[in-house]
């Protein structure tokens, strides 16, 4: 009976093969391949390849199923695995203006250099349950291709910062620091927030954001660009003396346009948030690039409304699922000895309390006289 | 373990974790030590179990391990409380080393919640898992604050804490992770365990706190002076259930609560239960 209390190999064991049963479900459903996780949930694999920060679709493919379809899981097998890997150098910055874009939108001006290219979008789609789709077999119809366009597009905010109208951002040309190689430190400067809300939860960034929409902290935030697609991968091989193409990662870029009142030393002008994630997360990309915009109230010299996402500290040091789930989930281990010790305090303290109580009872008139 | 399961860790490096990564580990260790009670920062990584989960203390077990050793892991006190096996396991798994339920036999022990009542020596290594490494956290949350703090040996606010609760309660009413200073400088937190074994921080044994989630290690050298925070007239008590163990009958050890049935029925037995077990042996053996 007191054992039984204690864990145990066996039981562990016994889990895990349930478990593993459990995943697979009814044996007399078809087993799901990488492939088609890869292929028909490619939006869950975009979410687990950037908050696991690591471009890989079929191992985080494989991690959704491993995971059973819990993504704050499958981003944990992700990032154990990712933190083993070894590391052979850096790339080259990515030039998202000479990206491929499969979709590209301003919500800022009626037409732009490049165009307006809607793209796969969920927009404007009627959100009605279709049950076709249960129906098996039928092939979508096939979307009509345009001319893909082979000449960069340019940023929507270069046409505003053309005209001096937008906040210039310089480039100290440092190398920023690297957050999964060196412990979270604060102050933290720009790039080591840009790189934790990019592998911050979809879910907090989001609330975040929309926080910062609702008034808290708000700074009027524009899409003057979103957009989805190709970007290629160059390194240096020291070898050659040269940069080569590797390979080429899917990408979502937002920048939004905000208000700025100008101060004593700046003219008015916009200011911008930034935001950038791996495979297509708009939802993501967008909330990053507002929360972005939140955290850079000390350097625009705007006043801290105490909002909680003009907190640097708040929102970086609770952004991180695997980091919060981890320790969310470990209150269900054995706590047995810390919660003795309260028993044992709470019982002390209540003894005293009546004992306390019972001699204040018996002397009613002590009280009175006093 | 499977065929499978093992050719599958000959990928991975003696316990886990690349040399590179032990020595960044071992470099923030040696700075704990030197400085003791202090927190060091360190580039926690991501392990194959969940963060709050030990994932410090393995970091650091790791770091320290060699082939030779001899691992005892306790969650609670107990060697088979299931993270504590689960842990077990993995060192067994990746570093292929003797493990051992036998506190003298373990020259690297690795806590959850407890100190082992059986006195450490020289040769051992105690390993703390720490949730929150930051004795004033629950008094400050930020961090940038409580780091000046420590800095500037500014710790009248956890005294003040200490006073309101005699104030209000008439008594000190932190039971367990139970703040101490370290050799008269560094408040630390000496992990959850009970305050019943704050005076064996007092140790000849090397003590490591590792915090992976929250990125932080710290230490407490051997022979190093450790004292539980008090006032004159509240000096520190380290109590404990007033209850002999129901099964070896030890009444200096620390217990654990067990309720047995439904109206109200309730035993008391040894948390530490290699020496529950080895007092057993003993009293068997006289017998």
């Amino acid at each position: 009976m007191y054992v039984a209390v204690k864990g145990g190999e066996r039981a562990i064991d016994n889990a895990h093969t349930w478990l593993a049963e459990e995943r697979r479900g009814d044996i007399s459903v078809e087993e799901l391949s990488i492939a088609q996780i890869r292929e028909q949930l490619a939006l869950a694999v975009a979410r687990v390849m950037a908050e696991g920060s690591l471009f890989d679709p079929d191992l985080a493919a494989l991690a959704i199923k491993q995971a059973r379809g819990d993504m704050i899981e499958a981003v944990f097998l992700i990032r154990a695995f990712r933190t083993t890997l070894p590391r052979f150098g850096a790339s080259e910055p990515i030039d998202t203006g000479a990206m491929t874009c499969d979709r590209r939108i301003s919500a800022t001006f009626k037409d732009v250099p490049g165009g307006q290219v809607l793209g796969p979008t969920f927009d404007y789609t009627h959100r009605l349950i279709d049950f076709t789709l249960a129906a098996t077999g039928e092939l979508p119809p096939e979307a009509q291709a345009g001319e893909p366009r082979t000449e960069p597009t340019p940023h929507v905010t270069e046409f505003l910062d053309r005209e001096g109208l937008i906040q210039t951002e310089e480039d100290d040309t440092k190398t920023p620091r690297d957050l999964t190689r060196e412990p979270l430190d604060f102050p933290a400067d720009r790039p080591l927030r840009l790189q934790a809300i990019a592998r911050g939860d979809e879910g907090f960034i989001l609330s975040m954001a929309y926080s910062t929409q609702r008034g808290y902290g708000r700074n009027h935030p524009f899409v003057g660009e979103l957009r989805v697609g190709q970007v290629a991968i160059e390194m240096d091989i020291p070898e050659l003396g040269f940069a080569i193409d590797i390979g080429e990662v899917t990408i979502t870029e937002c920048e939004t346009v905000n208000q700025f009142m100008g101060s004593k030393s700046e003219p008015p002008q916009f200011t911008r948030g930034y935001g950038l994630v791996f495979g297509h997360c708009e939802r993501k990309a967008i909330s990053m690039a507002l929360v972005d915009r939140a955290l850079r109230w000390e350097e625009l010299g705007e006043d801290n409304v105490g909002a909680p996402a003009q907190d640097v500290e708040f929102v970086l040091s609770h952004a991180d699922n695997v980091q919060a789930t981890g320790f969310l989930e470990h209150i269900k281990l054995p706590h047995y000895v810390d919660f003795q010790s309260e028993l044992e305090l709470i019982r002390k303290l209540r003894a005293e309390a009546e004992t306390a109580k019972a001699e204040e009872d018996a002397s009613p008139f002590q009280e009175a006289a006093e | 373990m499977t065929a499978q399961a093992a050719a599958a860790m000959d990928d991975y490096n003696f316990a886990y974790l690349d040399e590179q990564t032990k020595r960044m580990i071992r470099r923030a260790i040696l700075k704990g030590l030197a400085v003791p009670g202090y927190q060091v920062p360190f580039a926690s990584r991501e392990m194959p179990m969940p963060y709050g989960w030990g994932t410090g203390g393995v970091q650091v077990s790791a770091a320290v391990m060699t082939p030779d050793d001899t691992i005892k892991v306790i969650d609670q006190g107990a060697d088979d409380t299931t993270n504590a096996v689960s842990i077990r396991k993995f060192f067994e798994r990746t570093a292929d080393i003797d493990v051992t339920e036998r506190t003298s036999e373990a020259t690297i022990i690795q806590t959850r919640h407890r100190i082992p009542e059986e006195l450490l020596n020289e040769d051992q290594i105690l390993v703390y898992q720490v949730p929150i490494p930051e004795p004033m956290r629950f008094i400050e949350p930020r961090e940038t604050e409580t780091r000046k703090m420590h800095a500037l040996e500014e710790y009248g606010l956890m005294h003040v804490r200490l006073y309101e609760n005699i104030a209000k309660h008439g008594a000190i009413t932190t039971a367990y992770a139970y703040p101490v200073k370290v050799e008269d400088r560094y408040v630390m937190d000496p992990s959850p365990i009970p305050k019943f074994d704050n005076p064996k921080l007092e140790s000849e044994a090397i003590q490591i706190f590792g915090a992976g989630r929250e990125q932080r290690i710290y230490a407490v050298p051997p022979y190093t002076k450790v004292v539980s925070l008090d006032f004159d007239d509240y000096p520190f008590d380290p109590s404990k259930a007033n209850h002999p163990c129901a099964l070896c009958g030890s009444v200096t050890s620390y217990l654990d609560e067990v309720i047995v049935d439904d109206k109200g029925g309730r035993m008391f037995v040894c948390s530490d239960t290699d020496y529950c077990a080895s007092r057993i042996r003993r009293q068997e053996q006289a017998a």
